[in-house]
Parts: structure tokens; sequence; C-alpha cells
């Protein structure tokens, strides 16, 4: 019986969305129950935009994500409106590139990671999202070559193939740090 | 888990559509309903099937009588304000006896609302939703394979008994996604001799037509139809119970506040309180055999719902008042959380 929830949480252009759906996928191939709910509303216009993903070995009663376990949070409005929301004892995964402030819970374990900065010195500047989903894979143990593979094959469409490499090296970037 | 896939809810009802035989779909944008419009935008081309953006939700559900009298598996989606819209044409696709298939991805209302999820249209859809008596067979998915399954079983009802279905689902069930498998077996159209489809001076001509100016006649064949509903009741009501077998409280909900009620179930049963849910499939016909035998064995029933209190009506009618029914609701685009219910679930319990 374990279950884990997600909530990714972000501006709209950080692929947020799809970071989200990468960890749903992933979960989906290793025979996990996974639900993957965006927001959509009018914050999805210029403001925050979110997504609850919920990977468990039970089926997914509601897939809102209210109190995750694991929150990414990549810009201060989306820190500032979860950091309260996150179950004691759970993670954040901040950008600190873009987030000055501290984290004030002492519940939670912390992992600031300069995505963006890193994301831009090493020529992907638009996978910082993928850099945190390679240390959230790290954190979580589920860092595994098969898993990566497939679940990015899922994600990435036949049309971007030629993305499939970077977003491997973003992963591999964050898993590393 | 190889074949599943994930899918949005109305991309899903989107691909199931496809796979029922559905190869015309006449619709207008909406959210958060308005990627069954851009899936089939894109699919229907591609099969040799008509996607036409009409120049309103009249207009569409016009040209889905159209199709529907020739004969031809056909649906049009919207959200909640596009629906009363096309109130009108659903009402002369009963009057027609004309098999079809409506989604409704509800928001928050009334008027314009908003666009979060909602069940606000339930009284609406149950009831018919347009003028004159008549009925929709109404189904309530609650995940995204429910939304794909429940769409392929829609055309088949709809088909077998001549009458409009509907898919009722919210927002969330609209936008979130699901590992989802399409590969279902679908019952192919029967016979329709009495389509639209051209003599070819071999038989006499079929008129299909919801004007009937006699009296007698239109009486007639509103006690025939109200017969075909009969046998709907009987042969079609779907339902699920969880938990329900020792349970003293019971909750009664459909699509997504059957998912967070769920969870509450759950937590309930970690706290020793006996609870279960009954979640209608079928809105309507509704179920009311489980709720009649729940009457016998528990302390209250809560109607959890998205509205200000809609199936509850239902859910009293079938329990014949012999327990207490409660509500336990959020509006507007709000979502009842599993803590809420579950304080309503203790509250009860003692």
């Amino acid at each position: 019986m374990s279950t884990k929830q997600f909530l990714f949480s972000g501006f709209g252009g950080q692929g947020i969305l799809f970071a989200g759906k990468f960890i749903a996928y992933k979960g989906l191939i290793e025979e996990k129950q996974v639900s993957w709910l965006p927001s959509y509303g009018p914050e999805m216009r210029g403001g925050t935009a979110s997504c609850s993903v919920i990977v468990s070995d039970d089926p997914v009663g509601s897939p809102i994500v209210t109190y995750p376990d694991v929150l990414v949070a990549m810009n201060l409005p989306s820190l500032d409106r979860f950091e309260e929301k996150v179950a004691p004892g759970g993670m954040i995964f901040l950008d600190s590139s873009l987030i000055e402030r501290d984290v004030v819970r002492k519940d939670v374990k912390v992992f600031p990671i300069p995505a963006t900065k890193l994301a831009g010195e090493n020529g992907f500047p638009t996978l910082a999202n993928m850099i945190i989903v390679g240390k959230i894979l790290k954190e979580l143990g589920e860092y595994n070559d098969e898993g990566l593979k497939a679940a990015l094959a899922k994600v990435i469409s036949a049309k971007h193939a030629d993305m499939m490499e970077v977003n491997r090296k973003a992963i591999d970037l964050g898993a590393s740090l | 888990m190889a074949d599943k896939v994930l899918m949005k809810g109305n991309e899903a009802i989107a691909e199931a559509a496809i796979k029922a035989g559905c190869r015309h779909y006449f619709g207008y944008p909406i959210t958060p309903q308005t990627e069954v419009a851009a899936y089939m935008a894109k699919r229907m081309p591609k099969i040799g099937g008509t996607f036409l953006q009409a120049e309103s939700e009249i207009a569409a559900i016009n040209m889905v009588y159209g199709v529907a009298s020739a004969g031809l598996r056909v649906m049009t989606s919207s959200s909640s304000p596009g629906i009363s819209l096309k109130g009108e044409g659903i009402s002369y696709l009963a009057g027609a006896d004309l098999p079809a298939l409506v989604v409704n991805v509800q928001r928050g209302g009334p008027g314009l609302g908003g666009i979060q999820p909602s069940q606000s249209d339930y009284f609406q859809s149950t009831r018919g939703g347009g003028h004159g008596d008549y009925h929709m067979i109404v189904l309530a998915p609650s995940s995204v394979q429910e939304m794909a399954a429940l769409t392929v079983k829609g055309f088949e009802l709809a088909d077998k008994y001549r009458m409009t279905a509907m898919v009722l689902a919210d927002g969330t069930m609209g936008q979130m996604m699901e590992p989802v498998s399409l590969d279902f077996e679908v019952t192919p159209p029967p016979e329709k001799p009495w389509a639209t489809t051209g003599t070819e001076m071999k038989r006499k001509h079929n008129i299909v037509n919801s004007l009937s100016l006699v009296p007698e006649e239109l009486e007639k064949l509103n006690i025939a139809r109200f017969e075909r509903y009969e046998l709907v009741k009987q042969n079609e009501t779907m339902y699920e119970e969880y938990m329900m077998d020792d349970a003293e409280i019971a909750i009664a909900a459909f699509g997504i506040a059957a998912r967070v009620s769920k969870n509450a179930v759950n937590e309930a049963r970690k706290m020793g309180i006996k609870a279960g849910l009954i979640r209608p499939i079928t809105l309507w016909p509704f179920p009311d055999a489980p709720f009649k035998k729940a009457a016998t064995h528990v302390k209250e029933i809560i109607s959890v719902e998205l509205n200000m209190g809609q199936m509850i009506e239902d859910v009293r009618l079938a329990s014949e008042c012999k327990v207490k029914v409660s509500l336990c609701n959020r509006v507007g685009g709000m979502i009842p959380s599993p803590e809420q219910v579950l304080d309503a679930i203790v509250k009860a319990s003692k």
C-alpha cells in the first residue's frame, strides 16, 4: 500500500504539465495506478500553472492533490501558495534560481535546485523542469534506465523524437546533483 | 498494462466514439470540453468521417438530428451553457425517436457561470432538459476508462431504444488523464428500417418528424415511448456498490464526487466506522434498488454532490424516506474534499 501524491506548479511555459505527465507515464509503465489532473482555469492564462499527479499501488480515488507528498515549485507564487499544504514529512523541490526565499516549514525535506540556471548553462534552457524531475527520481529511489527510456518514449511524440536525448541529459543532470 | 495509454477524459470520449462507429461529429467549442472537438477535428478527416464546427450549439444539435434521421451513429458535445442551447434539439430528437449521443462536460452555473467542474445539470439531464414528456439515458462516468466505455455504451443503448443517450461528465473528468484501454467490443448498429436512406423506388417514403397534430395519435406515441422507457429501466440500470454489505452509513455519489467519497469511505473504515458507497452509473434510469436495500440497514444516507442538492431528491424517493438523507456538497466549481465527506460520515455515525 503505497501512494505518492505530487503537485507540480510554476508559470505557464515552464513545462509543469509535461513534467507531471512524465511522472505519471513512468508510474504507468511500472504497472502502478496513476492519475494526472491539470489546472485549466483562468490561472493558466499568465499566472501559475499546476497539475496533480498520483502514483499508487491501489486504485486512485480522488485525483485532486490537496496535501502533496512531493511539491515542485518552479516560481515564488507557487511556493507561497502550496508550501503550507505539503504533507508533514513531505518533500519540496524548488527552483532556487527563481525563488530567493527559503522554505519556512521545518517538517519537510527541502531540495533547492538552481534548475533554470543549470538548464541555461548546459544548453537546454527549456528543460529546467526535467532537471528537477531527475532529482525527484533520484531522491525517491525511482531512477532507473529502463523506466526512464520507456516513459520518455511515451511523452515525447515521434515528431519531436530529436528531443529525447536532451531530455535524458537534463534528467541525468538532475539525478547527479 | 502495456496496451494502456494516458488520455484525457475528453479525448477518451472522442476516440471511443470513433471506435463505436461514429463518423459524424458536430460541435461548438466551450471549456472544459473543447478537447472532444479538437480530437475529432484531427481524427475525422483521416478516417473518412465528418467533423464540423457549427455556427452555434443549436445548429450542431440539428445537424445531429439530420444524421440520426439517416440512421448513422452521430454525436455532439458541449458544456452546461451549450447544452441548454441544445435543449430544443434534444426534445425534437426525443419526439422523433432518434438515437444520438450528447456529451455534457459540466461546469458551474447557472448562466455562463464558471469553467470549473460541477454536477449542477443533474436535474436538466435526468428530467429530459427540453420541453415535453421524455427522458434521455444518462450515463455518469467516474474514470477516464468509463468515459470511453460509457460512450460506446451510450451509442449502443441509443440505437437499441431509439433514444438520445447523454454522457454526463464534469470538468475534472474531462481534463484528467488516466490509463485507458480502448480495446473493447462494440455492438454494431442494428438495422434501422425507419431511417431516411433513400427509397430507391422500392419502398414507401420514411418520414422522421416530431410533429403530430392529432391528439389521439400524439397520446399513443407518448404512451408507447414510455413503455419503451420501462424496458430501459428494467434492463439497463447500472450502479456500483462499494463496501455496502455491512454499511451503517451510506454515501450516494456519482462521477468525481464518487471518487472523492471512496477516499472518505476508506478513511472511515480505518477509523472503525462502517461506511459504504452507492454509485449510480445510470442517472436515468436511476438505480432505486440499492437505495431501497440500504434503507433497511443504514442509519443515514449522505448524498455527496457538486450542486445545491439535486440527486438527493432521487435518493429520497428511492429509499422511500425510510432513512435520514443528508447533503454534503460544494458548488460553483468547487469540489468537496475527502476530509469534508469524512466529517459528514463521522457526524452521521454519532
